[in-house]
């Protein structure tokens, strides 16, 4: 295959990769939402439980975004450095969100900054937003897509603490954000946290941290422990299916981490919503590609 | 029995409505965002169409121009406490009866609500499918200008539902009153979980 050839085999692949993803919930959340919903027993919560699945179905059924709101599109590329279009993969990315926009269709949801005008493509500066990872040296490369709401991107915030506030500011940082904020970012949340250095890298370490599986645990015990006291604590409340109240306020909690400068704790808060549309595609050098988050899918 | 409310919409039929009772609605339901409560309230301006007793979606959705006319793909709630700002004025200025949204809103709309005899009830949200499934006819489009999320779609639609009442004739706020009850339990789960991850940190 020419390089031409290999690019928009690459456009194709991802295009329908991203349709997809805005029509079936990846295996993580479904096992999740299916398990929360049997502990739910107040009528209301039921209902609304009864209601997201009958839409599950529907969207697959109809072939049909889950949510009108398909996001703007995120992509997270963990690369090995000699992966034959690295340097193509920008406009590659670009291209596959414009195709998936039109096959799909997605919302239009790009709004031009400055000039506040709606692209009509989703594509726009800096969108689909692309944050870069090289991993290793190999030829193999995975794709992680997100379609980011306006719902569940309200909520993300950051802030650097002093470091007297300690641990204790931070935890107290996350519960305000969920309480203030989550119930309007449909409910049981996932919900990401970064303690990082700066505001920026706290924000980005809890979008890492929103994005792991659920499912998974932080390998450091600690970390491990406080994903679960915060998990408990946050269900606690009790916030439920769309913040109705319930059983339940959270899919699941993940915290990440990096050491820090030791006069600042910064922290990260991001939420992801019930509709969790997160999609993993690895592929090797000669594009032959494994759907990692969705299994049966075909593309 | 399915309780379904049919536009235009009369002072009885939601007059007996409680906070969380669920309905259905038949009839007439316009979407409408942030820049049409902007435009109408602010800056005085009202579509052409006649918003007396009907029902306004807050909701951006997701449009096929097809032949002749438009397909309704997706259509879910968005955020209703973005329009608290100016949905107390735009009761008292169109008739809205029902206003369907995702989330609660705040004591100035439930003050609207009381005021102009309206009420707020929640789609769930992220169900867009069900949602357009229940849309049987796209009837029009009012100030394009705004774009396929903030434009004005005028739909008819077949018992479009579940509908949570979250705030009724009365001024009775649902969110409002959980939101005292989750602030409430946070002060408490929030210490547990703060002493217990201070205490695991020093330990170090």
């Amino acid at each position: 295959m020419s390089t031409c050839e290999e690019e928009a085999k690459l456009v194709a692949i991802l295009g329908k990769f991203i349709d997809i993803v805005s029509k079936e919930l990846p295996d993580d959340v479904m096992k999740k939402l299916t398990e929360l919903r049997t502990q739910e027993e107040a009528p209301l919560a039921k209902a609304i439980y009864d209601v997201m699945f009958e839409n599950m179905d529907k969207a697959k059924k109809l072939n049909r975004p889950t949510c009108q709101d398909t996001g703007v599109i995120q992509f997270f590329v963990r690369s090995g450095s000699r992966f034959p279009l690295l340097g193509k993969l920008r406009s590659i990315l670009r291209e596959a969100t414009i195709s998936a926009t039109k096959s799909a269709p997605l919302r239009l949801n790009a709004v031009e900054v400055f000039d506040e005008k709606n692209t009509g493509t989703n594509v726009g500066t800096d969108v689909p937003f692309i944050e870069w990872e090289i991993v290793d040296d190999s030829t193999n490369v995975e794709i992680e897509v997100y379609q980011a709401g306006g719902g569940c991107s309200l909520p993300g915030r950051s802030i650097v603490l002093p470091p007297l506030a300690g641990y204790e500011g931070a935890m107290k940082f996350v519960f305000d954000t969920i309480v203030d904020w989550g119930i309007n970012a449909c409910p049981p949340l996932v919900v990401g946290v970064g303690i990082g250095t700066c505001s920026t890298s706290a924000a980005k370490l809890s979008k890492k941290a929103m994005l792991r599986p659920i499912g998974t645990s932080h390998p450091h015990p600690k970390a491990a422990a406080m994903e679960k006291s915060i998990e408990e604590g946050l269900n606690a409340i009790g916030l439920g299916p769309q913040g109705i109240s319930g059983k339940n306020s959270v899919m699941a909690v993940h915290v990440e981490g990096m050491a820090h400068h030791p006069s600042v704790l910064g922290v990260g808060v991001t939420v992801g919503c019930w509709a969790n549309r997160h999609g993993i595609i690895r592929f090797d050098e000669h594009l032959a590609y494994e759907v990692v988050s969705h299994t049966g899918v075909s593309l | 029995m399915k309780k379904v409310l049919t536009t235009p919409i009369q002072d009885e039929d939601i007059a007996s409505l409680r906070v969380g009772d669920i309905v259905y609605l038949s009839g007439t339901l316009v979407t409408c965002r942030d820049e049409g409560h902007r435009r109408v309230v602010a800056e005085n301006s009202m579509p052409s169409l006649p918003l007396d007793r009907i029902a306004i979606f807050h909701a951006g959705p997701i449009v096929r121009d097809v032949e002749g006319g438009w397909e309704m793909v997706s259509i879910g709630p968005t955020t209703s406490m973005r329009m608290e700002r100016y949905e107390k004025e735009f009761l008292a200025k169109t008739g809205v009866k029902l206003v369907i949204g995702k989330g609660g809103m705040g004591e100035k709309t439930a003050q609207g609500c009381k005021e102009s005899f309206a009420v707020h009830a929640v789609f769930p949200g992220g169900c867009g499918v069900v949602a357009a499934e229940q849309v049987e006819k796209i009837e029009g489009k009012e100030w394009p200008e705004f774009g396929m999320p903030e434009a004005f779609w005028i739909l008819k639609v077949k018992e479009f539902g579940p509908l949570i009442i979250s705030i009724d004739t009365e001024g009775n706020n649902l969110f409002e009153a959980n939101k005292v009850t989750f602030h409430a339990r946070k002060e408490v789960a929030l210490k547990d979980t703060a002493k217990q991850i201070v205490s695991m940190i020093a330990k170090s």
